[in-house]
């Protein structure tokens, strides 16, 4: 498999290998891929209260396309706002990479692994502002009462 | 500076690693190809210069020198299987062998019946031609071999049918090394009047092959696989009792009518040397290569959730198939870039899919798709396997702290009942 200097780089340099920590403030998790179609990527997140991107992480079990793009996309959303890192499409990645069209589906899953990330974000994030309006309500009910 | 080095050819790995500047992987692929041996290219120059004379030339010195050095070719590849040489038939190698065999026996034989016999394990030079055999109207039995790789008599027996004709299993699978019972199997074809077709083109020079005592009918040999030049090889064909075969090849009759085309006198020549170097040096060659092979498999074993793939006892020295878990068998070779080894067989490894052959032994998709095979030669050094286990050590160390699903089993998550999003 002939690769290109970019994706070699990547693979023997990936950056941001590994995880966070599972109760650290703002991390939200993707996990796409299954272990049978010989490519499994998981990417974290770390978002702040303005909704930026601080920090990223991956770990992925896969070829080389697989491993470079998921160290190049934890580059790329870093410093971008949640909606801005779900819009990276399959097709910039590998244009980035010059993959190989037989590796085109490592560009897709790289984009799915950043969109179940934000989708892991909202879900949690929504849940928290739930939880906090509901207790508002209820310190807003029990100052009413006193 | 000046150095005869035609007197004293260098072995072709050490060439290559002996210059920097074009610093090649260390060469653990011997079941792809050889290099030929030194010996064997010394033997065969003077047939591509003034002893260019065609074989089939009857009417002057240069034919009949060129004969004379075909049929000695032909007396050392017989000599190292134990038949007669005129039981030898020449060929462009394995693929074209297999293709004779197995087309050739079936054609010939239709009349008596149309169930053909095979493994699922089989090279894909055997299991093409029996493809286009079905589409022909044959029918076909592919077994499944056991967990460890090898042909299960009972199986084997079950599937018989008073409609067999042909059976055909490998000596020597190419990607697990295992060695299937050629003898055993031998003797309930041969008490039933079934040919029985042996592709060993992974066999020569790495079992010892008693063609005299074995009751197989076709073998199949290749020269490259055994330190000869590629592009040449032979089959093997009973004389007593005698198949028969209709050829696939039309043309001047040559080889008894069995191969038509001019014989590559020079190929021919260097497969002859090469079968005799590995008669006079199979077995002290084995045994050096045993220990090697056993102690990358040593080294292998210090690590975690590592798998051999197929019987370890019933199995050439030369072969060592593992599975790494947790790491993907693509990055995995790129890691080992400084090694030349391969995933799968070199026939698929350009493809996504995972061997079939470890699939067919039953090993998950996981292991299947992980999966390195070394496979170790002549030119092997003690040095090349201490480098190749410290290698591997640390780029499997960096692929696992890279793998969520060794994160996963470190935690003691049980994959299999994860929840995958396939795509």
């Amino acid at each position: 498999m002939a690769y290109s200097d970019k994706v070699i780089d990547h693979y023997e340099n990936p950056r941001n290998v590994g995880s966070f920590g599972k109760d650290e403030e703002g991390v939200a998790t993707g996990m796409v891929g299954a272990p049978a179609c010989g490519d499994v990527m998981k990417l974290q997140i770390k978002v702040n209260k303005e909704g930026v991107i601080e920090d990223a992480r991956f770990k992925t079990y896969g070829c080389g396309s697989a491993i470079a793009s998921s160290s190049l996309v934890t580059e790329w959303v870093k410093g971008k706002t949640v909606d801005e890192a779900a819009s990276i499409k399959n097709t910039q990645i590998a244009e980035e990479l010059a993959l190989p069209p037989v590796k085109i589906h490592c560009s897709i899953l790289a984009e799915d692994a950043i969109k179940a990330a934000v989708a892991d974000y909202r879900k949690k994030y929504a849940v928290a502002e739930r939880e906090e309006a509901a207790l508002r309500a209820v310190q807003d009910q029990q100052q009413a009462a006193d | 500076m000046t150095t005869d080095t035609r007197s004293k050819p260098m072995e072709p790995a050490t060439a290559a690693r002996e210059q920097p500047s074009a610093r090649k992987p260390i060469y653990l692929d011997y079941s792809a190809t050889t290099p030929v041996d030194p010996r064997v290219v010394e033997k065969m120059i003077p047939w591509l210069t003034h002893q260019f004379g065609n074989p089939a030339s009857r009417s002057h010195a240069y034919g009949w020198e060129a004969e004379e050095a075909v049929e000695n070719a032909r007396a050392e590849v017989a000599k190292l299987v134990n038949c007669d040489a005129k039981e030898i038939v020449w060929t462009s190698g394995a693929t074209e062998s297999d293709n004779l065999a197995i087309k050739g026996a079936a054609h010939f034989y239709r009349t008596k019946g149309k169930h053909l016999i095979t493994m699922k394990t089989e090279h894909k030079a055997v299991l093409d031609p029996m493809r286009e055999l079905e589409r022909e109207g044959f029918e076909v039995t592919y077994l499944d071999p056991e967990p460890n790789g090898l042909v299960d008599l009972g199986k084997f027996n079950a599937a018989l049918r008073p409609d067999t004709i042909l059976v055909s299993i490998m000596f020597v699978n190419n990607e697990i090394g295992v060695i299937q019972p050629v003898a055993e199997i031998g003797e309930i074809t041969r008490a039933k009047g079934i040919v029985f077709h042996v592709d060993a083109a992974q066999a020569t020079g790495k079992v010892a092959i008693d063609l005299a005592n074995l009751k197989v009918d076709l073998m199949s040999f290749s020269a490259h696989k055994t330190y000869g030049p590629k592009g040449v090889g032979a089959l093997y064909v009973r004389r007593k009792p005698r198949v028969r075969l209709e050829a696939q090849m039309h043309g001047g009759g040559h080889e008894k009518g069995l191969r038509s085309g001019t014989l590559p006198t020079h190929q021919i020549v260097g497969m002859g040397e090469a079968f005799r170097i590995a008669r006079v040096e199979m077995a002290t060659e084995n045994e050096r290569i045993r220990m090697l092979r056993d102690k990358l498999l040593a080294g292998i074993r210090d690590l975690e959730e590592v798998y051999v793939n197929g019987d370890l006892e019933h199995r050439v020295p030369h072969n060592l198939n593992v599975s790494f878990n947790f790491v993907e068998g693509e990055s995995l070779i790129m890691a080992m870039k400084e090694l030349a080894v391969s995933s799968g067989s070199a026939c698929t490894s350009a493809s996504l899919e995972p061997s079939y052959v470890l699939r067919a032994l039953g090993r998950n998709d996981e292991l299947a798709h992980s999966s390195i095979r070394f496979t170790l030669g002549r030119f092997t050094k003690p040095e090349d396997i201490e480098f190749a286990v410290k290698l591997i050590k640390e780029r499997i160390g960096k692929l696992r702290e890279m793998s969520p699903l060794w994160e996963m089993f470190k935690d003691g998550i049980d994959l299999n009942t994860v929840q995958w999003a396939a795509h």
